[in-house]
């Protein structure tokens, strides 16, 4: 072999090793990717499953155009179909947000029909496509249209009629759309339930809110919202460019314009307005709502907080129909707005009312307000960043009053609240519509987290009281409406407004929801005692927590007198807090993955560990090899690709022996010394070491000793230490180990005690031969033993090895040069492709001397000298010679024969097959 | 090597025994005893290198602030803002900046290196040749890898409550959200959220640990645990897939963070441990599937 290819070897098999390790890996993470990427891609086909499409058709349906008014106007309407569904099936009419059209109602309409709904959804009139001018939810003109919708809808054959002309229908929708399903039950007998949310009970009250009582006339008008209402109704959809106060009415009918306009200038209300606001409230025909209705409020809502849900619920209670409530941590001032919890919820309530076959009887007595739930805030889920919710709930919703009621003094001088000049600058406690300034679109429809940046609340001082409580002893959940009794005095026409704030031991402080409570107080130089209802609220005071309370001059959401002016404000009485201890979190319990997932990954372990399995290797020892070190029979090992790296080999070593294994690269030695080694399985055959057969971690390895493609050690260790760790690691007796004998063999002196990436080739390889003599094992087996040696060193390991078998133990010693295994083995196995080539004692092997090659120009009359002699097998003619099998004739005589007959002896050499054989081989290959 | 051969003993009492199953003494439960291997690990420079930062990271920390003054809070309360009240506050902002990441490559470096070291020097073939059983060899490196990585996830908390201490005082633990936990109750807390922090990081032990058994290189092993922990961030990132997040490998990892509140959660950090403890079950059983078939021919 030259120098170059002995050197190429370990090197070539490096690389590809490296290549295919670093394959192996690559493929391992690239499937992990393709795991991830299928729950991606399956997650997002869940999502959007097309299977289920829900047919649609768009129409133009015509309605009167007022009362009285021959005129039609086109309303733009969509139909949605149940997918699959035969035959007739409720219908649900779906009204939008202020500002808004029937586009944003899409999802929910697709939602409901899936769920075996025909649905129309229609933009109102003034919005998106529908003609008109907005009325505001007049019962002539909003109101009638929804009633055509209804005629319309009964001459559908896919809705189910529960009378001639009277479809089984509800009415669902948002803010003002809800404002319209609850007018639309009160003025149309034929509706059988509605879900209004976050919506209206009286427009007139929720814009002109007087929290001391008093009632709208002498309201505090709600300037911000109100712009905002207005303008996202005078200009082009989703822009809120200024208006022009001379010319701005936008789609607004003129009445509804001009009215508008008086409001905003003066900041009082005018009779006339609250006429026109009435008529378009729930309010006006409380009376009338006699269905079963699904109130969703939020809690985040300064435009229809949650006193408009609770009078409707009031309403309709004593009207005795069906009535839950339920808050959710939206509203129009942004927040969490639950939207597939809410979806649920109508759903839910729309199955409940509208599926039985039996339309609900009329409502007759007053009952008590049903089920009443609660969206509450469970600390920040770190996963999402955001404010996980709980759903508390309780069976009867009791009002904003709650069901116990707990007095809590304050405390604080009386105090003088200065209103500024020109009622600025203001106070604040919250950004109302920062959602809808965010572009999220109509008043019903809001972005989420919207709220979190309206967490903004501060009183000027000067302008504003403060009172506050004792710290609670114990944390505490407000339900409801807090009542405070205050004495107000120094001016006729008082404007405060009231909030409740939870200060924190530390000095923050949290406004619950960002609501104030603003109060008009009229006649009150003297002095009046007023009672303020607190913004309703669902809010824990931790204990620890005081709460306090402040009354100031001004707030940016709210017109206030703009004389400067200076009031008195001092306590008249304790809070009354409520609160609703029956309202209950369900535990929701844990999706069933939390369980299932580690149960369905134990299962998987399992199944991948038992089929992983390889079958144990059951054969018994052989009794009969019990002294033998080593056999080897049929041994076979395919390598990936086809490649049989060793074939078919057997041969057998006798105790005492010193075997070479001897082959050229690629002859398939290492690999039948990892096998020996139980490192790799064989395909076929079996080793059996002292008559036990070898597989990993067979014990009977532990009387191996072995060396076998290079050392391995840990290169931060020094030899002494890694040979002792090693050692350790057999979990040996450590007197066995005999490492003085094994620490002379590697001869390594003082560098034992350095570091082994210290060491040079030659170092590594003595000690790793040192390792493996470590214990004496029975079998040593060494793979190239002498590479990297020098002669000296070769020379001496050669003697170590000769004189380990002399103690009766057995060498294996694997080489591809003949030279060194004829010096160092009694025998030898020749190996080429796998196969066994030849096997036997190095003597017969290698060459017995029984035949002579003799060197003359004379061949002729050498093979006539001497065919004829005794003891003289055969003589043939070989290149610049003869080729002699002796039998029985010595060498000498022959070439005193030869001489004699006067032929000429150049040479005469013993023949040796072997090296024949092995270096045709090595040409070979 | 030495000119003389030495006394080779020939004919000691146990030797040879004709048949014998095994050389004396040996027992397959006694091979690569925990206490060996963890010597063997320990000296590595790299164990030293990530042992040694984890301990220097609190004082980093404690440098920058000295440095850079007091943070001032955010319109958002982060534990950044609070970090420099009290130790307890400084040590949980120490694990909040360390979970993503370096707590990651620590214990995918414990882990990941395990095996696939020994298969680079080559000693792996010796230990099994000892031999030391395939699952025994493999159960004990688990024990000592995981072993590292707790060290490394209890040093550094107990390390930045040190350098707390000395920096910032003692002291009840700060919210974000402007409440306080007294000292006793934070230290339970803590105690929580340290050994979620285990529990969190047993998915990259058993992704690394799997690695490691498939793979000779022993950066490829601690590379590719990481690389897959980047990758599940990133798709974490992607909020359209919802609910599908919940499953992926680091959705849960800062879950801790739910006890840093008055109100504690534990939702987050049950889903969390479910799904870490899965995905290490099922990668632990990968790595002993494949590694008990493997032909080792490093």
């Amino acid at each position: 072999m030259s120098l170059r290819t002995a050197l190429g070897r370990p090197f070539a098999v490096a690389r590809s090793r490296l290549t295919t390790r670093r394959s192996r890996v690559l493929a391992g993470v690239l499937a992990l990717v393709v795991v991830i990427v299928a729950i991606v891609g399956v997650g997002a086909l869940v999502r959007d499953d097309p299977a289920a499409a829900v047919p649609a058709t768009e129409q133009r349906i015509d309605v009167a155009a007022g009362p009285g008014d021959p005129a039609r106007i086109g309303i733009d309407t969509t139909l949605f179909l149940p997918p699959g569904v035969r035959g007739r099936a409720p219908a649900v009419l779906l009204a939008h947000g202020f500002g808004g059209s029937k586009a944003e109602l899409r999802r929910d309409a697709e939602a409901l029909a899936r769920s075996g709904y025909v649905v129309l959804t229609y933009s109102a009139r003034g919005f998106g496509g529908s003609a008109g001018q907005i009325m505001l939810d007049q019962p002539d003109y909003e109101v009638a249209d929804a009633r055509a919708l209804i005629d319309w809808l009964a001459t559908r054959p896919e809705v189910r009629l529960d009378g001639p002309g009277d479809p089984r229908v509800g009415v669902a929708g948002a803010s003002y759309g809800g404002a319209l399903a609850l007018l639309t039950a009160a003025y149309d007998p034929r509706v059988d339930t509605i879900a209004p949310q976050i919506t209206w009970h009286d427009l007139a009250d929720a814009l002109l809110p007087n929290a001391a009582g008093g009632g709208p006339a002498d309201g505090v008008f709600k300037k911000m919202w109100a712009g905002l209402f207005f303008s996202s109704g005078t200009n082009p959809l989703g822009s809120l460019a200024p208006i022009d106060a001379n010319t701005g009415c936008g789609r607004f009918a003129e009445q509804v314009c001009a009215v508008y306009r008086e409001v905003a200038v003066g900041g009082r209300s005018t009779p006339q307005a609250i006429d026109l606001l009435r008529r378009a409230s729930p309010a006006s025909v409380a009376d009338r709502i006699a269905v079963p209705t699904l109130l969703i409020q939020g809690q985040n809502d300064s435009l229809f907080p949650l006193d408009q849900a609770d009078r409707n619920a009031a309403a309709i209670a004593r009207n005795g129909a069906p009535v839950e409530t339920v808050w959710t941590a939206g509203g129009h001032d942004g927040g969490r707005p639950q939207s597939a919890m809410v979806r649920d919820r109508v759903t839910g309530w729309f199955d409940r009312w509208l599926k039985p076959a039996q339309a609900t009887p009329r409502a007759g007595t007053p009952t008590a307000a049903g089920e009443f739930r609660v969206t509450r805030s469970g600390g920040v889920d770190s996963a999402t960043r955001e404010q996980r919710l709980r759903i508390a709930d309780t069976g009867h919703y009791p009002g904003l009053g709650g069901t116990r009621q707990r007095a809590v003094a304050l405390a604080g001088p009386e105090q003088t609240v200065a209103n500024p000049p020109g009622g600025a600058p203001t106070s604040v406690s919250g950004l109302p519509g920062l959602g809808l300034l965010a572009g999220a679109g109509s008043l019903g429809a809001l972005a989420s987290g919207a709220g979190d940046l309206g967490g903004i609340a501060f009183d000027l001082p000067g302008q504003s009281a403060f009172f506050q409580s004792e710290k609670f002893d114990q944390s505490t959940w407000i339900t409801g409406s807090t009542t405070a009794r205050v004495r107000v005095s120094g001016a006729d026409d008082i404007v405060l407004f009231a909030k409740l704030y939870d200060v924190a031991p530390g000095g923050g402080t949290v406004l619950p929801h960002q609501l104030a409570a603003p109060i008009r107080v009229s006649g009150a130089a003297a002095g009046r005692d007023v009672e303020i209802r607190l913004p309703a609220i669902d809010h824990q005071v931790d204990s620890g927590h005081r709460l306090r309370l402040v009354l100031t001059a001004t707030d940016l959401g709210f017109a206030s007198p703009g004389a400067p002016a200076s009031y008195r404000v001092a306590l008249a009485g304790p809070l009354t807090v409520p609160s609703v201890p029956q309202l209950h979190v369900a535990s929701t319990g844990y999706p069933w993955w939390t369980w299932g997932l580690p149960l369905i990954a134990v299962l998987v372990a399992l199944a991948l560990l038992l089929t992983g399995r390889r079958r144990a290797a059951a054969a018994a020892p052989d009794p009969a090899l019990a002294e033998v070190p080593l056999q080897i029979r049929g041994l076979t090992k395919r390598y990936k690709g086809g490649k049989l790296a060793v074939d078919d080999l057997s041969f057998r070593v006798e105790a005492g022996q010193v075997l070479g294994l001897l082959g050229p690269n690629g002859a398939g030695k290492t690999t039948t010394l990892r096998m020996l080694m139980g490192l790799i399985l064989p395909d076929g055959g079996e080793i059996r070491i002292f008559g036990r057969v070898v597989g990993p971690g067979a014990p009977v390895l532990s009387r191996l000793g072995s060396f076998v493609e290079g050392p391995g050690f840990l290169p931060h260790l020094s030899g002494r230490e890694n040979l002792s760790l090693y050692w350790r690691a057999t979990g040996r007796p450590h007197a066995d180990a005999h490492f003085d004998e094994a620490l002379e063999i590697a001869g390594l002196g003082e560098a034992l005690d350095r570091n082994v990436r210290t060491y040079s080739q030659g170092m590594r390889q003595r000690l790793a031969i040192a390792q493996a003599m470590l214990g004496l094992p029975d079998l040593l087996v060494l793979d190239e033993p002498t590479n990297g040696l020098d002669p000296p060193q070769i020379r001496a390991m050669r003697d170590v090895l000769i004189g380990y078998a002399a103690t009766g133990r057995t060498v294996v010693v694997s080489s591809h040069l003949l030279a060194e295994v004829e010096q160092t083995c009694t025998h030898v196995v020749v190996m080429h492709r796998g196969r066994l080539i030849a096997s036997g004692p190095v003597g017969e092997i290698v060459g017995n001397g029984n035949t002579l090659v003799i060197g003359t120009p004379v061949p002729d009359l050498a093979i006539a000298t001497l065919k004829d002699l005794p003891g003289v097998g055969s003589v043939e003619p070989e290149e610049g010679g003869v080729l002699v099998q002796l039998a029985g004739a010595q060498a000498s005589v022959l070439v005193a024969e030869l001489v004699g007959a006067g032929v000429a002896v150049d040479r005469v050499t013993a023949r040796r097959r072997l090296e024949d054989a092995f270096l045709t081989l090595i040409g070979e290959s | 090597m030495t000119r003389t051969l030495p006394e080779l003993p020939t004919d000691e009492g146990a030797h040879p025994i004709p048949g014998a199953s095994h050389a004396p003494g040996y027992r397959p439960r006694h091979t690569l005893p925990i206490r060996v291997e963890a010597v063997r690990q320990f000296r590595r420079r790299r164990t030293l290198f990530m042992i040694g930062l984890l301990l220097a990271l609190p004082w980093i920390l404690v440098a920058a602030f000295k440095i850079g003054g007091d943070p001032s809070p955010d319109a958002v309360p982060t534990l950044v803002d609070v970090a420099t009240k009290s130790a307890l506050n400084f040590t949980a902002f120490t694990l909040f900046v360390s979970t993503g990441f370096l707590l990651v490559v620590a214990v995918a470096l414990f882990c990941g290196d395990t095996v696939a070291s020994e298969a680079s020097w080559s000693s792996l073939r010796y230990l099994l040749a000892a031999p030391v059983p395939r699952a025994r060899l493999l159960r004990v490196k688990l024990v000592v890898a995981l072993g590292y990585s707790v060290l490394a996830l209890v040093l550094l908390p107990l390390m930045a409550l040190i350098a707390g201490v000395i920096a910032f005082g003692w002291g009840p633990l700060d919210l974000p959200v402007g409440a306080s936990l007294p000292t006793g109750e934070a230290l339970g807390r803590m105690s929580v959220v340290v050994v979620y922090g285990v529990v969190a990081q047993l998915v990259v032990m058993g992704i690394a640990f799997w690695l490691s058994t498939v793979t000779d290189a022993p950066l490829g092993a601690v590379g590719g645990a990481v690389g897959l922990v980047v990758v599940s961030n990133i798709v974490d990132a992607v909020t359209a897939l919802g609910s599908w997040r919940d499953y992926l490998p680091t959705h849960w990892q800062f879950a801790w963070v739910d006890v840093l509140q008055t109100d504690p959660q534990w939702d987050g950090m049950i889903k969390g441990s479910a799904v870490s403890v899965a995905y290490a079950v099922v990668f632990l059983a990968l790595a002993f599937r494949h590694f008990g078939r493997k032909d080792i021919v490093s």
